[in-house]
């Protein structure tokens, strides 16, 4: 096992320099000059090169990439020209706030998601299979922010139950908590459907194998064979998936964010991207690129953990 | 004969499919008398694996019982609640699985399944993987202590094949089930698992019903043997009876088949002409009718009846009538 993390953190590590290599090339493709987007209309061409020279941008850029590698590495990514503060202050400060949602969406999404998907292979073809059925496609239909803005008006405006903006005063708990409930329940809704389908569809197939065959004519209990036996087996395309499904929501929770007028990285790169504020769009960017990366090898570990063959294979 | 383990009487079992009714068994009698081996012989599709699965209760979604009882030690299986079903699975009937490759659950180490099934018995883990890993030495698993830990796919088939006889006989059932343990394993190996199941059936003092189209391998391991044709039990004596006077039709041309009893070396090999009928649309009289060499007239119209040869060796073949 410690062979098989050590060789997955070392594949993890390559794919995060090679998406930062990347990454650095596509944004200095797209059009667009900061320079002028900082200094205003107004700039003369004095000042704007006084700037790219010290921005680094007059540098060739095979030694940008490289010494914005090496900053990286020393976890230093670079100054945000707007605020004139360090990039990784401002985007670890919005990083909690988006890990704790992303977190609590998927948290709550898998303990509901994970017993209504074996219920469903177990009571397959039943109605109540059906009802699950019905409930999971008609919740995967529904995008995050229709869920999020029905739940505000419901629960935030006529109820007025929850709070409806904002993440709350910080070092209040029970404030964080409760704004945190409305955008954690319209991100994780369609993820509970997903969840249930996929350990439905695993579960069912995992069933029919000779393996549980087995298991049952040695007289195996039915909670033993459905959730030791054959879930250890069936879980695993869900943890694959849940790992994806992390690393993408901590860029993509931002239809949730902005619904909410919570801080979070989505709405991070949302904003500098519409600024054009490079840096700040680089460090967002490479932070979500380098959590998703983190997130699918901590899937693909835990996989690794659940089935010998996996780690035997790497 | 006291009395047996096993008592099938006058079974028939149905798939429900939607091309029909399929009759899968028809009025299949049996008995597997107490620390005998019996064999079933049959080609593919002659509805072997359905009995057993009739037997352990372990059906398809969509088979019926449709006449008939299993007694199994005196209980009648058809009357059990699934409660008391479990309770005789996995302690007085066990089963020895067609394919080793994927009898085993792969995330689990052996000696945790084979712990697992001994879940009935107070004793400590311990004391289950010391069992075990007896068991596992007694099939002839070398080290067995140390490979308790592994899982299934450190092990070859020819081994997985071993584990799973461990695991069968590691309950002390009355009743083993073997299904074709042999077939997917090459010829070496099948002999090597053939001769372990005879000894350890001769320490156990288990009852077998093993299942099997392989013809040297029924006669080298049983005692009784049951031939079965189309969803029928043909023929059923002792392996002596069977080999060395065939009554029923089938089982003589079954017999000329057997390609280690050509003599003379030929281009082809010998087969029985013609096919099985269907059967969704059963015919009217003999199942055997249209590939029988010796088809009278009554054979048409009229089921033949269970003639019997000698003590304990019937046939269902009109010809054989007096």
């Amino acid at each position: 096992m410690l062979f098989y993390l050590l060789k997955r953190i070392g594949l993890a590590v390559v794919i995060v320099v090679v998406a930062v290599v990347l990454l650095y090339s596509m944004i200095h493709i797209v059009p667009g000059d900061p320079a002028s987007v900082i200094l205003g209309p107004r700039a003369t061409p004095e000042m704007k090169q006084e700037l790219y020279e010290l921005m680094g941008l007059d540098r060739p850029f095979v030694v940008q990439v490289v010494s914005f590698l090496g900053k990286v590495a020393r976890g230093d990514l670079g100054m945000d020209f707007f605020s004139q503060r360090p990039v990784a202050q401002i985007v670890f400060k919005q990083l909690d706030e988006t890990l704790v949602l992303v977190l609590a969406s998927i948290g709550w999404a898998m303990l509901l998601g994970i017993p209504l998907g074996c219920y469903s292979a177990v009571f397959r073809n039943t109605f109540s299979d059906k009802l699950v059925g019905f409930f999971s496609i008609g919740v995967i239909a529904v995008p995050s922010f229709v869920v999020a803005l029905y739940s505000l008006l419901l629960f935030a405006v006529t109820l007025k139950w929850l709070p409806a903006i904002g993440a709350g005063e910080p070092g209040q708990y029970l404030d964080q908590l409760q704004h945190l409930i409305l955008p954690a329940f319209a991100i994780g809704l369609g993820w509970v459907g997903y969840i249930a389908r996929l350990v439905r569809a695993s579960m069912l197939e995992v069933l029919n194998e000779n393996h549980i065959r087995r298991a049952r004519a040695f007289g195996l209990p039915e909670h033993m064979i459905v959730f030791q036996y054959a879930l250890k087996l069936a879980i695993l395309p869900t943890i694959t998936l849940l790992g994806t499904g992390i690393g993408r929501l901590i860029s993509s929770a931002v239809f949730a964010e902005i619904v909410f007028a919570r801080p979070g990285i989505g709405k991070l790169i949302f904003d500098s991207v519409v600024s054009r504020n490079y840096p700040l769009v680089m460090g967002a960017v490479l932070v979500s690129t380098v959590l998703f990366v983190l997130s699918t090898t901590i899937s693909d570990s835990v996989n690794a953990m659940l089935d010998p063959r996996v780690r035997e294979r790497l | 004969m006291a009395e047996p383990v096993l008592d099938i009487r006058n079974l028939s079992v149905n798939y429900l499919t939607p091309r029909g009714t399929v009759k899968a068994l028809r009025r299949i009698n049996l008995q597997v008398p107490s620390a005998k081996v019996v064999g079933l012989v049959g080609e593919s599709g002659c509805g072997k694996s359905t009995l057993i699965s009739a037997v352990i209760r372990l059906m398809a979604e969509n088979a019926r019982v449709a006449a008939g009882e299993i007694r199994f030690t005196g209980k009648d299986m058809q009357q059990l609640s699934p409660r008391d079903l479990r309770a005789i699975r996995g302690r007085d009937m066990s089963m020895v699985f067609q394919d080793p490759m994927t009898a085993l659950n792969p995330v689990f180490t052996i000696g945790r399944q084979m712990a697992d099934i001994q879940y009935r018995d107070a004793v400590s883990g311990k004391e289950k993987l010391k069992r075990a890993a007896d068991m596992l030495s007694l099939v002839g698993i070398p080290d067995a202590v140390s490979r308790l830990d592994n899982y299934p796919h450190h092990f070859s088939g020819g081994m997985r094949q071993r584990i799973t006889i461990a695991m069968a006989l590691l309950v002390q059932p009355k009743l083993l089930i073997a299904d074709e343990p042999t077939t997917a394993l090459d010829a070496t190996l099948e002999v090597q698992i053939i001769r372990l199941l005879k000894d350890l059936q001769a320490d156990f003092q288990c009852a077998i019903l093993f299942i099997s189209h392989h013809l040297n391998v029924i006669a080298e391991l049983c005692d009784f043997v049951g031939v079965m044709y189309a969803g029928e039990l043909v023929e059923k004596g002792s392996v002596r009876d069977i080999f060395h006077r065939p009554g029923h039709p089938y089982t003589r041309a079954l017999l000329e088949c057997d390609p280690s009893v050509i003599a003379e070396p030929t281009r082809f090999l010998p087969t029985i002409p013609g096919e099985i009928p269907s059967l969704i649309d059963l015919p009217e009289g003999c199942i055997f009718y249209d590939r029988c060499p010796g088809a009278a007239q009554v054979c048409k119209k009229i089921p033949p009846p269970e003639v019997s040869i000698a003590e304990h060796h019937t046939a269902a073949c009109h010809c054989l009538e007096v």
